[in-house]
């Protein structure tokens, strides 16, 4: 058991904790903060594994932007703040599915890798992963950008208050 | 290192994700699952860079990134969806989207 | 050469002429009446010239068609007997076509009903002259076609469809067996042929009573004897040819045909005999209490032809024969003068009619010759012939024929009681017809139901014109004289007679006629204008309902054949229809399910998504691991 071991299952814990509880808490606002908690966790774990750029673009994006987009929306749609009961549908097709995949998953990686153990990767750098991007990823890199620029519009598009359904008093459900 | 615990926190924060999708009624909630269930596949395509033998690649962080990148913009058109939903019915439960026309009169 | 070429006319010129006849235009009297008489004439013809002309037997054999390994051919045989069995075909026909064209003058079908009569004649001459047996089935099944087409010809009586399908499905009973036995014959022999058939060793006895059972059928003898009194519904002429002189005789003269075979077979022949005394006495006991003078007709017609398969059981087909031809002769002509008194009164009934002899009196003496020939009057032609079946009895009893002694025994005393019950219902028809009051210009005449498609009041009563006169004077003379034609040796050996000897043996019988025949001239003499049959007294509702045989036979077979007809049809409905329309059901529902299943929502249908690719994984894992 070394370090980067100890680390590894110290941070795994809390990111599994934090999604458990992101899943199951009844209260919208702190299963957005658990949400936080988990990403972090998982910034970590990058960390330990030596993908440097990925840890910090993670809390840069995920942590930074979309969880506090989820928030703002929380509070746009008027999400009740304290706890609401009614927040779950019904628990066993959930469960079924869902314990069923993640052990299912769980299994199949345990079977493949076992206690195999393997050698600490080499701590990466911007300058790698750069290399490593604009190297072999450069296409896929540009369409991301134009991906991001569509997902922009449509946004925007989206949100304008004149387009879309009409008013709430002459719609009959 | 074991690379076997990084592969089952994955294999388990997915597992979470899908439970709650398929559990959680406000599509915000949902929204957090699916980004859960990102996270997940992200952590995978990171382990997969140590265990796997290729010569000087990080390929599975490339990937990460360019999930990320995904996220993002998935995140930020599916609130778009979701405000403007509000707007129509001023609840956002994923139970009472009608997804198809009901004819008249039954 | 000419018999080879006069033979196929025999029967092919009326069926023809039948065939012809159906396409013409149902109320073309003119034409329909020239093709029937031309038919009877021609046959007749051809049938006189193959007698004077021929002196062995004629055989014409062409090969027809193949039935597996049994071929069947086109093969025709006219012994001396046959052309006599022939002769009397054509000469009743004859008669019968002659006499409806004025019994039935104001019919607005004639053409189609003559045309049948020319169909029925020619199958009836392909039964007599067929080598093959499955040509006999062909003349066989036309004749109870067209049997069952002129019973129902007179489309304004309600009884007359009944009765056609009665005699239809009852004949059809006994036709189910014949088919049968001449299958197995068939396949016995490996020939169709009746000269192979007869020429190969051993007794098929299962083919010989299927065969009775077609008998049984076509000759209404017991049980399927119940259709003959219904078919009464038709009209006049046609139960002259049909039921009296012709088809109910085709039966007998099957037998006759495969005599050899049945003197082989005790057993075959025990049933024939037993079958025939039943019947006997069953139709003479049945036509003392009629009122209807058909139904009396008709009944006795069943009862003698008790006497022809009875003389058959006793191993005397020769007898059967002669009884045959003098039976064709008396009946057609009783049943010819009964439609000329029909015509007359009005009335079907004898208790309508009476006093006619004054208005009627050359009915009257046709009525006189047919009755004692009927009853077996000296030296009227029915008393040669009953002789010899009696005297054929007789010598059956001591054993040394074909048949069993028991059944001469049977056969003998049965037959001796109908003699004295014959006498007595023909002596009560006669009398209660024609003599006394005239009972029909009482006031208690109204219309019933039976004469109701009789329109009008009738006159005084009168003979009849011309063309149905001449008809019923020229059966008289057979009626009369036939049975003086066992003297000729060519008639005797043309049917294989013994000559007649009037030894002590015709005592008995003639004692049994007077008895029978005073006892009920002594009742009407006691008691005149009222019918003799009075004095049946409690059995007379029994004896006129056919011993409720009817009942039996509605009990027995139609009720629960109606009942299976039922259920099949519920089957058919509940199950099978049900089975069919339940597959468009039931796919119309499962689109329906299938349709709603894709307007799930939107958790619903996630959690599909997810459960699926679950299962795709479990499978994936399970497999990669399995091999």
């Amino acid at each position: 058991m070394t370090v980067a071991d100890a680390l590894l299952l110290a941070l795994g814990a809390i990111a599994v904790g934090s999604g458990a509880l992101v899943v199951t808490s009844t209260q919208i606002v702190r299963a957005g903060l658990y949400l936080v908690v988990s990403l972090g966790a998982m910034a970590g774990l990058y960390l330990v594994l030596g993908a440097e750029l990925v840890a910090w673009v993670q809390v840069l994006v995920y942590v930074g932007a979309v969880v506090v987009l989820l928030l703002f929306a929380v509070m746009l749609t008027r999400a009740p703040i304290g706890p609401s009961p009614d927040l779950d549908r019904p628990a066993w097709p959930a469960l079924i599915v869902g314990g069923g995949v993640g052990v299912g998953l769980a299994a199949l990686l345990v079977d493949a890798f076992r206690w195999t153990i393997y050698a600490m990767p080499v701590p990466g750098t911007t300058d790698r992963m750069g290399a490593e991007l604009f190297g072999s990823w450069v296409l896929p890199f540009e369409v991301l950008s134009i991906l991001l620029l569509s997902a922009l519009v449509g946004a925007i598009v989206l949100s304008r208050p004149d387009i879309g359904a009409p008013k709430k008093t002459e719609v009959e459900v | 290192m074991h690379a076997v615990i990084p592969y089952v926190t994955a294999a388990l924060l997915f597992g979470l994700g899908v439970y709650g999708v398929l559990r959680r009624r406000n599509a915000i909630l949902v929204l957090m699952a699916v980004e859960l269930m990102l996270n997940a596949v992200n952590l995978l395509l990171v382990t997969a860079d140590v265990t796997l033998p290729t010569p000087g690649g990080h390929r599975g962080g490339a990937f990460a990134l360019f999930v990320i990148v995904l996220a993002a913009a998935e995140v930020g058109v599916g609130l778009a969806i979701v405000l403007q939903y509000y707007r129509m019915r001023s609840a956002v439960n994923v139970d009472e989207v009608a997804l198809h026309h009901e004819p008249e009169a039954g | 050469m000419t018999a080879d070429v006069l033979t196929p006319l025999l029967p092919g010129v009326p069926l023809l002429l039948g065939l012809i006849g159906l396409v013409l235009r149902p109320g073309d009297k003119r034409s329909s009446q020239a093709l029937g008489i031309a038919g009877a004439a021609i046959a007749l013809i051809v049938t006189i010239v193959l007698l004077a002309v021929v002196d062995e037997p004629v055989e014409v054999t062409h090969r027809w068609v193949t039935f597996g390994d049994l071929p069947v051919t086109l093969g025709f045989s006219l012994g001396p007997a046959a052309l006599y069995v022939a002769v009397a075909v054509a000469v009743v026909a004859l008669c019968v076509q002659v006499y409806s064209v004025a019994y039935l003058h104001d019919d607005t079908r004639y053409a189609p009903y003559a045309a049948q009569v020319s169909l029925f004649t020619g199958a009836m001459l392909l039964v007599v002259s067929a080598n093959d047996l499955i040509l006999l089935l062909l003349g066989w099944e036309i004749m109870g076609v067209c049997s069952y087409l002129l019973i129902g010809h007179d489309r304004r009586l309600p009884e007359a469809p009944a009765a056609a399908v009665k005699a239809f499905l009852v004949t059809r009973v006994g036709d189910v067996g014949f088919l049968l036995g001449i299958a197995w014959l068939g396949v016995w022999a490996g020939s169709f042929r009746i000269s192979d058939i007869l020429a190969h060793g051993g007794v098929p006895t299962v083919a010989l009573l299927l065969i009775l059972a077609g008998v049984a059928g076509k000759s209404a003898q017991f049980p399927l004897h119940t259709w003959l009194p219904d078919a009464m519904a038709g009209p006049t002429p046609i139960s002259a040819l049909i039921h009296a002189a012709t088809m109910v005789a085709a039966g007998v003269y099957v037998v006759f045909r495969l005599f050899p075979l049945f003197a082989q077979s005790p057993a075959a022949l025990a049933v024939l005999g037993v079958m025939a005394a039943i019947t006997l006495l069953l139709g003479a006991l049945s036509a003392t209490a009629q009122d209807d003078l058909k139904r009396v007709l008709a009944w006795s017609t069943v009862s003698q032809i008790g006497y022809m398969t009875g003389a058959l059981a006793v191993g005397s087909p020769a007898a059967a024969l002669f009884h045959l031809l003098t039976h064709a002769a008396f009946k057609a002509l009783l049943f010819l003068a009964a439609g000329a008194v029909i015509h007359a009164v009005g009335s079907n009934l004898m208790s309508r009619m009476g006093g006619l002899r004054e208005h009627m009196p050359v009915t009257f003496w046709c009525f006189v010759a047919g009755l004692g020939a009927l009853a077996g009057v000296p030296p009227l032609a029915g008393f040669w012939s009953k002789e010899n079946v009696l005297v054929a009895a007789a010598h059956a009893t001591e054993g040394d024929g074909p048949a069993p002694a028991w059944v001469g025994w049977v056969v003998w005393v049965a037959a001796l009681a109908g003699v004295a019950i014959t006498a007595w219902y023909a002596t009560r028809l006669l009398l209660y017809t024609f003599f006394g009051h005239a009972r029909s210009r009482t006031d208690e005449w109204h219309a019933g139901f039976s004469d109701a498609h009789y329109e009008g009041a009738p006159g005084v009563p009168h003979d009849p014109p011309a063309l149905m006169r001449w008809p019923v004077l020229l059966l008289a003379v057979p009626a009369v004289l036939l049975g003086l034609a066992a003297f000729l040796p060519g008639f005797r050996s043309a049917l294989e007679l013994e000559p007649p000897h009037l030894s002590v043996s015709i005592v008995l019988p003639l004692v049994l006629l007077m008895l029978g025949a005073g006892s009920a001239w002594w009742l009407w003499h006691t008691g005149p204008g009222v019918d003799p049959a009075r004095a049946l007294g409690r059995s007379r509702p029994l004896f006129a309902a056919g011993f409720h045989l009817d009942k039996i036979q509605n009990l027995l077979v139609v009720r629960p054949v109606r009942a299976f007809a039922g259920a099949v049809r519920l089957v058919d409905e509940k199950v099978v229809d049900a089975a069919v329309e339940g597959a468009g059901t039931s796919t119309t529902r499962l689109g329906t399910v299938l349709a709603a299943a894709h307007r799930a929502a939107l958790p619903r249908a996630a959690v599909a998504v997810f459960s699926g690719a679950l299962l795709l994984g479990v499978v994936a894992a399970i497999y990669g691991a399995a091999s």
